[in-house]
């Protein structure tokens, strides 16, 4: 195994490079006086676009709390969150308007597909870009050829139950393409998926990161494919370390 | 991309099952309409057709729709010497209830003024207008009856000459017009031995006073034919129609004949307000009332539909929202899909009543306004119905898609 570094201010590997992201001393907590839990404390990191985070740690360590914190869905309890270098959240409290940001800025991929039944797979990807105002044409055809490049060429008419965990899962990536996001977070997206599909999955986060420019960060238990991250970091009790890699 | 219509043709069984029912529902809204201007329809057809300016009727009363109403006979030609009435008509107006194929048999009687009134004014589908004093009868296509059908009524029969379609009474019972006397012979019928037994009864009274004592004559006449005795008065009819000679003013003329002390006048435009104010006035308002419940009722029930088309959806929602759409596409989502379901459902209430109402037993009259108002109605409720389905969407929270 890797030997943990203990500092809890992350790693800022790439200083000269445009940052994808940028947090410091975030910290989330549930509930108060005796139920309070401190999900996340004082985390701090960057990831700078192009390059691919690993976030490990066992469950209930924090690591979807802290995803979904810098993904704007569940905002912090403190801490600044920066993300393509404007400032976002500051605590509690928004800096912009979170779902246009959102929309602009980030993709998501989860460990389910999420995938909306009544729309094909060229659908589900063309929403997202609809949603940002792209012409309806131009959507479909950028759909058309994300999920081409994704190996779906062949299945884009088919609805979402037609489709295999891999491909579902493929499909879900191409939605959170769509829009060339600055930074793209996914929730353990292998995890209902077998070894090879999940090496697959992983391997295209590390091609679109580097294709795209793309900062990515990806929460797993995978220990198979940390080989293709750039950089790890690994989260114990709701405090982040950066590991070696 | 429109998702509503993604959703729908995703869902297209469930939606089509949805619709349908929304349908069937409007429908019954859309029939309690006809129904309703089926009876102010019904209850002023005969008003309409017979159309006269004036009803004379018995002094005090509403005429012959509202109540009981006798006039003399011999009125007619008292109101003809009126300046300015062109012609007075008599009419009787009165139902009948028989039994035929051991099933009631209920129709209106309307007595026709011979030969002046033959029914030529009257929508004939078939045969033609009265063309004898007696024996014939126009009836309406709902009584059943072919043409050349021969019924007995009373002591005499008669023969169906001519049909007329969608002439009812205010009750909705099929009308049929005879020559007045024809009409007062069904209405007057006495079985022979009531005649004989009146007779006998008439002959005693004139026996028991001087004149009949005294004038022998007198009392043999006590016993025969009523219409023999000139102290007897004819039947009496139901109303007088008049028609105001061209040119002439019909409110000067009705100031006239009110200011006799024995009759009543009316002019066309009250005598149908004292109908619809009258008989039709509970049956309208009730069914007006049931007609608003039912419109609540739909509302309440779409707007559940929506709200669990919405529920339904939440995931998809929270994902939606979660990539960025905007609040506009999410209500648009289901305000589309609500008036989708409601002009499906407004479409299938539509083509059902076409095929349903014609078999109902009472007019169900489905006017173009009427059709315009379901409309308005429909888009009220798919709009309001919405508002439940929308105000739970927009509270949806991204992050139910993690959970």
């Amino acid at each position: 195994m890797n030997p943990v570094r203990t500092a809890t201010v992350s790693s800022v590997s790439a200083a000269p490079r445009e940052l994808a992201v940028h947090v410091e001393n975030l910290t989330k907590i549930y509930g108060s006086g005796n139920t309070e839990v401190i999900a996340v404390k004082n985390a701090s990191f960057s990831v700078a676009r192009g390059e691919v985070v690993a976030l490990l740690g066992p469950s209930g360590s924090g690591k979807s709390t802290l995803l979904t914190a810098v993904g704007l869905i569940n905002p912090p309890t403190s801490g600044r969150i920066t993300i393509a270098g404007e400032a976002v959240m500051d605590g509690p409290r928004a800096l912009v308007e979170l779902r246009a940001f959102r929309r602009h800025h980030l993709g998501f991929v989860f460990q389910k597909a999420n995938l909306i039944p009544f729309l094909t797979a060229r659908q589900n990807v063309q929403v997202a870009l609809e949603i940002n105002d792209v012409a309806p044409r131009a959507a479909r055809q950028r759909a058309g050829e994300l999920l081409d490049h994704l190996g779906l060429g062949d299945r884009l008419n088919s609805l979402p139950f037609m489709l295999s965990g891999g491909q579902q899962q493929r499909v879900a990536i191409a939605r959170a393409l769509a829009n060339r996001p600055g930074l793209i977070l996914a929730d353990e997206p292998t995890a209902a998926l077998d070894g090879h599909l999940g090496r697959q999955v992983m391997t295209l986060f590390h091609d679109i990161a580097h294709e795209q420019r793309a900062g990515v960060i990806v929460v797993t238990h995978d220990p198979r494919s940390l080989d293709l991250f750039d950089r790890i970091l690994e989260m114990e009790d709701g405090l982040l370390h950066a590991r070696d890699h | 991309m429109n998702l509503a219509v993604q959703d729908i043709r995703h869902n297209g069984g469930r939606f089509a099952l949805t619709a349908a029912g929304i349908g069937l529902l409007l429908m019954i809204v859309l029939g309690m309409g006809g129904i309703y201007a089926g009876l102010v329809h019904e209850a002023t057809l005969l008003i309409e057709r017979l159309d006269a300016d004036l009803w004379v009727v018995q002094h005090a009363t509403r005429g012959p729709f509202a109540e009981i109403s006798r006039v003399p006979a011999n009125l007619a030609p008292r109101l003809e010497a009126v300046p300015g009435v062109a012609t007075a008509r008599r009419f009787v107006s009165h139902t009948v209830q028989r039994e035929r194929a051991g099933q009631p048999w209920r129709f209106a009687v309307q007595g026709l003024d011979w030969p002046g009134d033959r029914g030529q004014t009257l929508p004939l589908v078939a045969g033609r207008s009265l063309g004898q004093a007696h024996f014939e009868l126009i009836a309406d296509q709902s009584l059943g009856l072919p043409l050349g059908e021969r019924v007995r009524l009373g002591q005499d029969t008669y023969t169906v000459v001519g049909l007329t379609r969608g002439m009812t009474s205010s009750a909705g019972d099929p009308l049929t017009f005879f020559t007045l006397r024809d009409a007062q012979s069904v209405q007057f019928d006495l079985p022979g031995e009531a005649i004989r037994l009146e007779r006998a009864a008439r002959r005693a009274r004139a026996g028991a006073i001087d004149l009949g004592l005294q004038q022998p004559a007198l009392l043999e006449r006590a016993g025969n034919a009523a219409a023999g005795l000139p102290a007897l008065a004819p039947p009496s009819v139901s109303a007088i129609l008049v028609t105001v000679a061209p040119g002439a003013d019909a409110t000067a003329v009705a100031r006239i004949i009110a200011g006799w002390p024995d009759v009543s006048v009316y002019s066309k435009a009250e005598q149908r307000d004292l109908l619809l104010r009258g008989s039709v006035d509970r049956a309208r308002r009730q069914i007006g009332l049931f007609r608003a419940v039912l419109v609540l009722v739909s509302a309440i029930i779409m707007s559940l539909i929506i709200y669990t088309l919405t529920l339904d959806k939440a995931h998809d929602i929270a994902m939606l929202k979660l990539i960025g759409a905007r609040n506009r596409v999410i209500v648009g989502l289901i305000l589309q899909q609500a008036l989708v379901l409601g002009a499906v459902g407004y479409a299938i209430a539509w083509t059902l009543g076409q095929w349903i109402f014609p078999v109902f037993p009472r007019l169900v009259l489905i006017t173009p306004p009427d059709l315009l108002l379901l409309a308005g109605i429909v888009l009220l409720i798919s709009v309001a119905a919405s508002g439940l389905g929308i105000w739970k969407a927009l509270r949806i929270q991204p992050n139910i898609v993690l959970s």
